[in-house]
């Protein structure tokens, strides 16, 4: 019975449905919240953001553009206007000061629909898929920006699923539905965490942008993990887990560093010994329940 | 060879095995994607780019798509385009026999453009090109009928500069003028508002990209009277006036009046008194 458990069960029981899940509501608030922003003006009237995710213009002062498209741009051979390069840096500051990808679990809206696809692989125990490799955004990432440059537009931006999909629910879905059916069934069927994990060149160039990021997931009581496999199997991206998780034999540090941990705090959530918390990327474990438990491993 | 060292060749060799894939995903799909490009640079001739819009090939380099000219149009005119339109995936346009520009004078779309997609250095809406206006059916155009329609010349924003009426014989009924309205590129902005206006169920009068519009002259082409004008005088042969062999008391004047009586013949003498005796001579 235990192994058709959903990860977090442990945790639900311990802490309570609520504070097990308190980081994804923190979360899919934060993404309802920027998108109902965006929504105001043109559902209300109230215009507090207007433009997508792309760029944007908050209380008609504050530009906010969107870097990964202005460095497409820029490989296009464009020189933007100076407004877009000022909102592309701020916004490139801010997701290196809260993690590059906090833009992937915190924002995107694609992050809405694959994590109901892994959530729905875990309820319906769909096992297989096709196992694609992690790098494989890189690859597409340098793709995107030199096919860029081959062809003088933003050839990415024909199908890149993350601002189409933002500017459809802004601007009229048109043909958008066809594009989230496709990334959910693809998610779902084919390919598990396939489009987030694996092949999205904005989450790649995001993981980039916040490689040294000082807000990060540490493993401060990795010393009490009782190898339950929960946060693994909700991770999107559980090969970040291991080195700071199962470090402490080799004195690495607690702290998740690899860039691709996109601070969603599902870790956190799921473990009911309360392993992770959120901690600057300088942490440095102190206590000495950590050595005792290096030495115990040593003897 | 040593143990460990096979493990690292081993290692290495998936690495590289690995990479290699990946490498080949990417370029096929960029190479997929890059004539999709292609196929999409062309946009379709309904499609009209917002005033200011940077040349096709530029303008798909610096759009970002984030739709902050569509909001601040006032009339509407401007649309997203959506994934399954006709035109590049996000970026802005409008058709002009639904809503054509207003041409407002602060153009709000130019001053909203965070990329420079569209073109900050437009600040009078007059010189915006975003395509020409063409009369492409002249069989069902009203005024080629010799009506007076006229509706595309009235409503035209530059009324007689981007497009004027031109009088024409019109030589099906043999004695009256046709109106023939006549677009000049000189001032025609593409607005669109003669399409949108057009009375007939498919317009005679069409905004196209200026490439499909207009022709070009060769370069080499000069024209006589405009060379003459910019001489002063003839540069090919000494002007002399042509011995048109016309009846007694006329006079041809080329290149001014045409022909010209020298006497003139009115059934009114200078005397009034004269026309009215000759009634009373006739009758008698």
């Amino acid at each position: 019975m235990s192994a058709l458990l959903q990860p977090g069960a442990e945790a639900i029981a311990h802490k309570g449905r609520l504070r097990a899940h308190q980081w994804l509501l923190l979360r899919r608030s934060v993404q309802l919240a920027v998108l109902g922003l965006f929504l105001s003006g043109p559902l209300l009237g109230v215009w507090i953001i207007k433009g997508n995710i792309a760029s944007s213009l908050t209380l008609d002062t504050l530009p906010l553009s969107d870097p990964f498209l202005v460095t497409q741009s820029l490989f296009a051979g464009h020189r933007p206007e100076t407004t877009l390069l000022i909102g592309a840096a701020l916004v490139a500051v801010f997701y290196f000061l809260v993690g590059g990808r906090v833009y992937c679990s915190w924002i995107c809206p694609i992050n809405m629909i694959t994590d109901l696809s892994a959530w729905l692989r875990q309820r319906l125990h769909i096992k297989s898929g096709l196992r694609l490799q992690r790098e494989t955004r890189y690859w597409l990432l340098a793709m995107s920006l030199i096919a860029a440059s081959i062809s003088g537009s933003m050839v990415w931006e024909l199908i890149n699923p993350v601002t189409t999909v933002y500017r459809g629910l802004i601007f009229g879905m048109g043909g958008v539905w066809l594009l989230i059916m496709g990334l959910f069934l693809f998610d779902l069927f084919i390919s598990p965490r396939g489009w987030c994990s694996h092949l999205c060149p904005m989450g790649a160039f995001y993981s980039l942008a916040g490689r040294f990021t000082p807000v990060r997931i540490s493993a401060v009581k990795r010393e009490q993990c009782n190898d339950c496999m929960d946060c693994y199997a909700i991770c999107p991206e559980p090969q970040v887990i291991p080195p700071a998780l199962k470090g402490a034999p080799q004195g690495r540090s607690p702290v998740i560093t690899g860039s691709n941990c996109t601070n969603c705090g599902r870790c956190i959530d799921v473990c009911s010994k309360e392993v992770f918390r959120f901690t600057s990327r300088f942490y440095k474990s102190t206590d000495s329940s950590n050595t005792f438990k290096q030495s115990e491993v040593l003897s | 060879m040593t143990a460990p060292e096979h493990k690292v060749d081993l290692y290495r060799r998936r690495f590289l095995l690995r990479s290699a894939g990946q490498a080949c995903g990417a370029l096929l799909l960029g190479m997929g994607l890059l004539g999709y490009a292609r196929q999409t640079r062309s946009l379709p001739a309904e499609a009209i780019r917002p005033p200011g819009a940077l040349a096709e090939q530029d303008f798909l380099a610096a759009c970002v798509r984030c739709g902050l000219c569509v909001r601040d149009c006032p009339y509407n005119t401007l649309k997203l385009a959506a994934p399954g339109d006709d035109v590049v995936n996000g970026t802005p346009y409008f058709t002009a026999r639904n809503v054509p520009c207003e041409m407002c004078d602060d153009i709000p779309c130019v001053v909203a453009c965070p990329s420079g997609a569209l073109d900050k250095s437009l600040t009078d809406i007059n010189k915006a090109r975003m395509g020409l206006a063409a009369l492409v059916d002249q069989e069902n155009c009203l005024n080629f009928h010799g009506l007076r329609c006229d509706v595309c010349y009235r409503v035209c924003p530059l009324i007689n500069k981007a497009i004027s009426l031109e009088p024409q014989h019109n030589a099906r009924t043999g004695k009256h003028t046709r109106f023939i309205p006549v677009v000049h590129s000189s001032a025609c902005t593409g607005c669109g508002k003669c399409e949108h206006a057009c009375v007939l169920p498919e317009a005679a009068i069409k905004v196209l990209p200026t490439r499909l519009a207009k022709g070009a002259a060769a370069q080499h082409y000069r024209l006589g009277w405009e060379e003459k004008q910019k001489a002063g005088g003839t540069l090919v042969a000494p002007d002399q006036p042509h011995d048109y062999n016309l009846p007694p008391g006329y006079r041809y004047e080329h290149d001014g009046k045409g022909l010209i009586k020298e006497t003139p013949t009115t059934p009114f003498g200078e005397n009034p008194l004269d026309t009215l005796n000759q009634h009373q001579e006739q009758s008698q």
